[in-house]
Formats: structure tokens, sequence, C-alpha cells
């Protein structure tokens, strides 16, 4: 590693933009991303997402704008600058005639740089499945493959689109960890997902996009405000028994359920709960919480249509 | 930092792994290698050894090579505009694109296959003709068949990737390819052996295309009344415009992301199997 990977960012993109005839997909994106980050790029389907990756990939071509990844123009096209990605695919693309050990061979033989067939079934999971056919996969484990042929090239930088997309419970906490021992042999991810789960377990930063552009980028801790929100205090009350509640002013009522906002949780919960136990009442369901990154994603998206 | 694969290591790979898939692809291989087989046998039988057609030798000696040429552009024009339309709604030609490997090699090694498959096809059909029907072949003219097989198979295998290349998708490859070659084939004279009677449009509108090109001059060098070598120029420089004229608009037209439309539509159904 020379310097300048060390200091330049790995992906930087200013000010881009993709039209679609009159359409315009992307409207001015900007962000960058830093060796070794994982970076995740959350959205609805349309949001913009996967023309953004698309273009970053050297699959489409830009409008407007300038994108510089590990140093290249993706749009060039280059054979060294694909020695250096790794592009995990949203649907499984390979030949079913084939076996997982024939087809990983194969597309380990066109990098300078690769894994050995042996050590990637193995961290995919797959040994069981080393001589069978790709079509007698289950979907999980072709998602699995897919991400095997992703870092068969042993990349610097691997593109993850909606990686998990489909997988049972337990297949996404393998797929996590597999990404997981990625990160931490010091590869730069970039991933697409709308799931928020996954944005938060597995990216160091967010981008949020909505409508062709980007609404938040943050930690997933601080997207949105989220660190700085304030904090709901929610419980079920009968509404005859509200007299003298401490802090009327904050709350909300909706049918039974009560809605406190605090800026300050611990005092407010403190009069809350010493009141109640003062009328011997009991505050069924009561919860404290932060608003949850689904909902700071919602609120930034604009609608809950879409999860 | 390790060396980078050589180009020529890179077509061997990708070469193989093409036959590799041909050969594990039942349907493909069926109607490739059996079934102008089949139809040779089948015409053999019907019209035996008798001598026919303005030809003047037995069916099985027109007939041999006739079904040869069939199998050849079967195996690349057929054969590589389906799989490749087929391959890029797949999104395999996406993915190969994604990777370091040049698209010339990865398009060459399609050639390669197709042409060692039509090869294949070819010997075939050529040793049971010679083993069971007695079909002769000559020395004379060995040479010109063979230049004339390569230059066909090649401009069949452009003008395949150019069907593949304007082709929506792998069912319109099958439709166009099938829509063009049956009709072709019966009036450049695969079928029907061409005589004294036939229409004097057919064969003018046959000689258009490149298919006639390619059956005749073929079909002459298996002819024992033939003198000489057997070369055909005008056909072999008409059909390599043919083929060079394909693989320009090939190169010009060929798109390795499936259409957006279709995508999209996969994707609509998948998450909406995932998210209920």
């Amino acid at each position: 590693m020379v310097w300048w990977n060390v200091l330049m960012p790995v992906i930087e993109v200013t000010d881009l933009v993709k039209n679609y005839g009159d359409v315009e997909a992307v409207r001015g994106v900007s962000f960058s991303v830093e060796a070794g980050e994982v970076f995740a790029v959350l959205g609805p389907n349309g949001a913009g997402k996967s023309t953004i990756v698309e273009i970053l990939e050297g699959h489409r071509s830009k409008s407007s704008g300038a994108v510089s990844v590990l140093g290249h123009d993706p749009g060039l096209a280059e054979r060294s600058y694909r020695e250096r990605i790794g592009i995990v695919l949203q649907d499984p693309a390979v030949e079913g005639q084939l076996t997982v050990e024939e087809v990983i061979n194969v597309y380990g033989s066109m990098y300078p740089r690769r894994r050995k067939t042996g050590d990637l079934i193995e961290l995919v999971g797959l040994e069981e499945k080393t001589h069978a056919r790709i079509k007698t996969l289950s979907g999980g484990q072709k998602r699995r493959l897919e991400l095997a042929l992703g870092i068969v090239g042993d990349p610097e930088l691997i593109f993850l689109d909606e990686p998990t997309t489909g997988f049972d419970p337990s297949a996404r906490r393998q797929a996590w960890s597999i990404i997981d021992n990625l990160t931490s042999l010091g590869k730069t991810v970039l991933l697409t997902t709308h799931y928020m789960d996954e944005a938060q377990h597995l990216a160091d930063r967010v981008a949020v996009i909505a409508d062709g552009r980007i609404v938040a980028t943050g930690t997933p801790e601080t997207l949105g405000g989220r660190d700085t929100a304030r904090t709901v205090i929610t419980f079920h009350l009968d509404l005859q028994t509200v007299e003298g509640f401490p802090v009327a002013e904050m709350a909300r009522l909706d049918s039974g359920l009560v809605t406190v906002k605090s800026d300050n949780p611990t005092r407010d919960l403190h009069l809350i709960t010493g009141w109640a136990l003062d009328h011997d009442v009991e505050l069924a369901g009561l919860k404290v919480a932060r608003p949850s990154l689904e909902d700071v994603y919602l609120e930034l998206t604009g609608g809950d249509n879409h999860v | 930092m390790s060396e980078r694969p050589s180009n020529r290591s890179l077509l061997q790979i990708q070469s193989a792994y093409q036959l590799r898939m041909f050969f594990r692809s039942p349907m493909a291989a069926f109607f490739t290698l059996f079934f102008p087989l089949m139809i040779f046998l089948v015409f053999s039988l019907v019209f035996g050894n008798s001598t026919s057609g303005v030809t003047g030798v037995t069916a099985a000696q027109y007939y041999a090579p006739a079904m040869a040429v069939f199998a050849a552009v079967s195996a690349t024009y057929t054969n590589l505009a389906v799989t490749t339309a087929y391959q890029r709604d797949l999104g395999i030609l996406k993915r190969v694109r994604g990777t370091p490997l040049p698209s010339s090699i990865y398009m060459v090694a399609k050639i390669v296959a197709a042409t060692l498959i039509a090869a294949l096809a070819v010997g075939i059909m050529m040793t049971i003709g010679v083993v069971f029907y007695g079909v002769q072949i000559f020395a004379a003219t060995i040479l010109s068949a063979t230049v004339t097989f390569g230059v066909g198979v090649a401009t069949f295998a452009a003008l395949g990737l150019l069907v593949a290349a304007v082709s929506s998708s792998g069912e319109a490859a099958t439709s166009i390819t099938n829509a063009t070659l049956l009709p072709l084939a019966f009036f450049s004279g695969i079928f029907i052996i061409p005589t004294a009677d036939t229409p004097s449009w057919i064969e003018t509108f046959s000689r258009i295309f490149p298919l006639k090109h390619f059956v005749e001059p073929f079909v002459a060098a298996f002819n024992p009344e033939t003198v000489g070598a057997g070369w055909d120029w005008a056909s072999i420089l008409y059909m390599s415009l043919w083929g060079v004229v394909a693989v320009i608009l090939a190169i010009r037209y060929f798109k390795w992301s499936p259409p957006q439309g279709r995508e999209v539509r996969r994707r609509g159904r998948q998450s909406a199997s995932v998210d209920t």
C-alpha cells in the first residue's frame, strides 16, 4: 500500500447526475468512502441507489458529475480497475450446468490475485455442494456462491447489492459474518440494502437516498439526529386516572396510549413512576425508547409504504 | 502482486468452459449434433442410393455435406444467438462484464467453442456417410471444402452474435433464428436438392443470403463430377462480406445488461415474495 492509498478516499462522488430521457434518476449526489469503511446506501426501490452503484461498478454511464473509485474512472471500463473490485449481483447469475467448484475456478482464473477455491467454498459454507451442479442449489446457496464469486479476485473494494434479500434469518447471520470477516481484512465495502438491521449491523456509515438525492448521511447511531432526538416514553393508562399527572404538558394521549417525548428522560421517568406509585396505578406496557433507525428512515424517505 | 493471466490461457479456459456448458445442455447437443444426423439418415433411407436432381450423385453423397452444413450453422448461428441472449437475460453477461476478463476474449472463446462443435458435427456426419453410405471424399477438394467450412462457420457465428445483440430476450433469439434458418435451408437446397425444375426466383432469392454460398461450394466439393480443386472464391468472398458486416453491427448493438424492464420486473417479484 502506498501513501496516497491511505490518504485518498476509495470512492469519491461529486454532484453525480443520471438522466434516463426526461427522468432524473440521480439528482446531484455527493459522498465519499474511506479505505476499510463499510458504507451502506439505504433507500426504497426506485430511489436511485442501484443506478448509483451501477455507475460506480462501470455498468452504467453517468450524465454529469465526477466519479473516482480507487483512483479510476469506472466509466472507462479498464481491466486494471476490474481487477481491484468485486461485484456481488442482486440476482444470482451463473450457468446451472456447472458445479460450484468449476464456476469458482473459471471466475478465479480471470484475476491476477485470487483466493483458493477450497478456502472460498469453506468461507461461504458450501463444502457439501462443491461438486453439485448449480441448478440443484437452493436460492440461499446460490446467493452464497454469488458472494464467493464477488470476492474470488481478492478485491480491495466490494460492491454488495442487497446481499441478503431473500435469505432466511440464519443465512443472513451467516452472510453478515462473512462480510464482517472481509471488513476485518481491511476491505472497503459499498452496500445497498433496504433492511435497517442490516445497515445497523454491517455499516460504519449510512447514506439514505430518496428520490435521487441523499437526504441524510451519518453513522447508524447518529443518522438523522437519532442520537440527539428526544426519548419516547409510552405506556397505557386509563382516562379517569390522569388527574395530577406530572408532565402533562409533554404528554399526548391517544386512545389510552400515553406518549411522552422527553429531553430529560431520567427525571421525567422518575416523576412519572413516582406519580404512578403514589396513585397506585400500574403503567401497562411501559416502554422507554430512542427513535429506531427504522423510524428515522421512514421519516427521511417520507413514507412507510415500502417496509 | 501476482501475474495477470495471459490472453492465451484465458482463451483456453473460456473456450473449454463454453464447450463444457454445451455438452451439459442435452437439448442444445441434441438439436445441433443429432437432429441433422437424423434427417440425413431419414433422407438416405427414403431416397436410397438413387441418383437424383441435377447433381447426378447419390442422395447420401449430396445430403451428407448438405446436412453437415446445416449442423455447422446450427452450432454457430442458432446456438450462439440463443445461448448468448439467454445468458444476458440471466445476468450472466453482466457478471462477466464486471470481471477483468476482456470482452473480446469472452466473445472469441464463444466462437472457438462453436467452431469446434461445428467441426465435430461435420466430422460425425461425414464419417457416418463414408462408413455406412459409401460417401466419397476427394483429396483434390479437401482444402477448398475446409476453407469454405472455416469462412462459413465464422460468418454464421458473427450472424449469431448479431441476432443475440438485437434480440430483446432468449425467446426472441430462438424465434429469429428458427424463422430465418429453416426457410433459408429449404431455399438454399439443404433439404430439397435443386433440380432443373426449381423455379428461378428461388435460385435468385437464395443467392442474396449467405447460406446458399456455404452449401453450394461445400456440396460441390463432394461431387465426383467437380473438376479441379473446387474453389468458389465468389461464394467465399460474398459470405465473408456478410460476416464482416455482421461483426460491425453486432459490436455496435451488443448489450451486456438485461433489458431494464425485465430486471425491474424480476426484482419486483423477488421483493414481493420476501417482504410479505
